[in-house]
């Protein structure tokens, strides 16, 4: 069943976005047989990345590097102006890990998000994907890499159809002579991006509505199902929930379950606590843009969650 | 523009019954899907109201001759119309089109009149001054977007800078003069006409208008055009190279106004200095009248079409019922802000 709800695991390296996704369906079709039979498969999109970073390629399970993070960064620095938004932050995501990045407003996390997304460059540190060291000049070179995001503002085009939503910037073309044109296989995206938004339970009734012309939760869903269907490696979802009701809420938390099950990390930043507390494997807590804590909610409440927040455990812990 | 749809919640597993959401259709009375299911194309409804109108005061707005005193005018603000809708779907504005054009005619006219007074042959004399109007129209475009893109400056004020550079530039050909020495191959596009009813320079309008509508709504170019004025932050974290686009929908709007300077002077049967002047507020005019939102993303090249129609209809109208042709400009401005308005109407209750 977890398997149904996956998003496709994918490798994308500088091909053509359009060779990248049919590769990607045909990478999808093997998984699912290979789930169907019970089996705990690795994750081929996971593997191919890994072997062209030059990671060991017979992971376990999840078909990460066990003991080496899937995603790392270290002592990552950022200043806007004389505004000191990170300060030496150290985080490491493994293979199937939940981690929920929490902390008060301007604290760092959006600021985080955002390096490891490739929108912003850090000032000094350095990012490490499945233990090799990169550096992301553009969000697309981190797309590539397989690190997905789900922005808090979403990033939607309110004029473009969930589908031009879902692929744009991987726009698949006909085959044929028109195809120097960039002529775009609409009926093929649509189709894809219906299959995409089927397999994580994300229900639109067409895909070829505008983005803009659907509910807010809607909206938040196209983006976590883009994401979900095109992060092979990671997944960073900035408050992935904020405009959604209860109900979806919890379709996304299953969502973030069924993913990291298949071994796809996922970053969550959210305010909303108890729902950090309840679907994370670990929480990290930014306090004025370090981190103060990292917290396994299996030994920690939520009541101590607000308190490094807050900076009171910090306080007390100095004051000790 | 799509209709209206009923949404499920999202998330929902199929068969799933579920709360109806906020904009749900379902909820929204039959009237105002009718509004949504007439979409943009009002304005089709708009140029058939225009065309009863006129005809019913005039009924010689059937003949022959209106047809071809309509489809006439269009042919340089439909060109340089196509050009200003890829513009406007980026959220940009290119001021400097008429200017463009009336530069690319001058210099265009004044390359061909030097080489038929050295005797080379009419055919080889048209295709260089093609190629030197739609070559220098593309430069300028490219001079707008890159400056636009490298110096991170407002489309407003540097096409209006260009605007006022390039439109001084044809004074200073030819002593300011028109140039008449053009080749017969040129006079005969401007003067031919398929079958009595079409002239050839309104083939050239429209087919550029098609192909250039075919790139707009069927290729990646075009889909990358309508996200960048949609949302330019999300097409940047799509990885689209959204300053080097920019700087191809600039070439294409001054490409256009080379096309269409061209045109003028196949029309005319001599380069004027005065050419283009002002197209640049009737071409915008088209593109807003045909439901294209000056913020981007929102347009369409049918649109455009329809509106350097129904600006064309109205001047020819107007004669015809014997309205001062001052007046023409004033029917023109009320139409940009009733089709505005008409069109933030319709989008609130769109929200409804």
């Amino acid at each position: 069943m977890a398997s149904e709800m996956m998003g496709p695991p994918e490798e994308k390296g500088p091909q053509e976005a359009g060779d990248i996704r049919a590769a990607a369906a045909r990478e999808r079709e093997g998984r699912e047989a290979a789930a169907t039979d019970g089996a705990g498969q690795a994750v081929p999109g996971c593997h191919a990345l890994a072997s062209s970073l030059g990671a060991p390629s017979d992971g376990g399970e999840s078909g990460v590097v066990k003991g080496t993070p899937v995603i790392a960064v270290q002592a990552i620095t950022k200043h806007f102006g004389s505004v000191q938004a990170l300060r030496g932050v150290d985080l490491e995501i493994h293979g199937g890990e939940v981690v929920g990045l929490v902390g008060d407003n301007g604290a760092g996390k959006s600021t985080l998000v955002n390096i490891l997304s490739g929108g912003l460059q850090p000032n000094s540190g350095s990012i490490f994907v499945q233990g090799r060291k990169v550096t992301f000049s553009s969000s697309l070179e981190a797309r590539r890499l397989g690190i997905e995001t789900v922005y808090q503002d979403l990033s939607l085009a309110p004029d473009l159809t969930v589908w031009a939503n879902i692929f744009l910037g991987r726009e698949l073309k006909v085959k044929g002579p028109l195809r120097v044109f960039g002529w775009l296989d609409r009926k093929a995206m649509a189709a894809s991006a219906e299959a995409d938004l089927e397999r994580t339970r994300i229900r639109i009734q067409s895909v070829s509505s505008l983005a803009g012309r659907l509910s807010g939760g809607q909206r938040q869903a196209i983006a976590v199902g883009r994401a979900v269907a095109w992060g092979s490696r990671v997944i960073l979802m900035d408050e992935p929930t904020a405009a959604l009701g209860v109900e979806q809420q919890e379709r996304v938390g299953e969502l973030v379950s069924s993913v990291a099950a298949h071994g796809v990390p996922i970053l969550l930043i959210s305010h909303n606590l108890p729902q950090i507390h309840r679907l994370c494997d670990r929480v990290v807590v930014l306090f004025r843009g370090q981190v103060v804590a990292n917290l396994r909610p299996a030994e920690s409440e939520v009541d101590e969650i607000v308190s490094w927040i807050t900076g009171a455990a910090l306080g007390a812990r100095r004051s000790a | 523009m799509a209709t209206r749809v009923r949404l499920p919640a999202a998330f929902s597993a199929p068969g799933t019954a579920v709360a109806v959401q906020p904009g749900d259709q379902s909820e929204r009375p039959a009237w105002l899907n009718a509004v949504d299911r007439f979409g943009d194309f009002w304005i089709v409804a708009v140029l058939g109201l225009l065309v009863l109108i006129f005809g019913l005061l005039n009924t010689r707005l059937f003949t022959k001759g209106a047809w071809l005193s309509i489809s006439n005018y269009s042919v340089e603000y439909l060109l340089v119309a196509v050009g200003e809708t890829f513009v406007i779907l980026t959220g940009g504005i290119d001021l400097s089109v008429g200017a463009t054009l009336g530069f690319t005619g001058m210099v265009s006219g004044w390359v061909m009149q030097g080489m038929l007074n050295s005797n080379d042959s009419g055919l080889l004399t048209t295709v260089a001054g093609f190629a030197v109007a739609l070559g220098l129209g593309a430069v300028v475009g490219a001079a707008n977007g890159l400056v636009i893109t490298r110096l991170k400056l407002p489309p407003f004020i540097v096409t209006l800078g260009s605007l006022t550079a390039i439109g001084a530039a044809p004074s200073l050909i030819n002593g300011g003069t028109e140039i008449p020495t053009l080749p017969n191959q040129l006079a005969s596009i401007g003067n031919g006409a398929v079958a009595g009813w079409i002239y050839t320079t309104f083939i050239v309008a429209v087919v550029a208008s098609l192909i250039f509508g075919l790139l707009l709504h069927r290729t990646r170019f075009g889909l990358r055009t309508y996200a960048i004025g949609s949302n330019g932050l999300s097409a940047r974290r799509a990885g689209i190279k959204v300053d080097g686009h920019l700087v191809w929908v600039y070439t294409i709007s001054g490409f256009l106004a080379g096309i269409a300077g061209m045109m003028v002077m196949a029309n005319q049967g001599v380069a004027s200095p005065l050419s283009g002047q002002n197209d640049e507020l009737d071409a915008i005019a088209a593109v807003v009248i045909g439901g294209a939102s000056l913020f981007g993303g929102r347009g369409h090249m049918l649109g455009t079409f329809v509106g350097t129609m129904i600006i064309s209809l109205l001047v020819t109208g107007l004669v015809l019922v014997n309205v001062n042709g001052s007046w023409t400009e004033v029917v023109t401005g009320l139409i940009i802000i009733g089709a505005v308005a008409l069109d933030q109407v319709r989008l609130r209750l769109a929200e409804l």
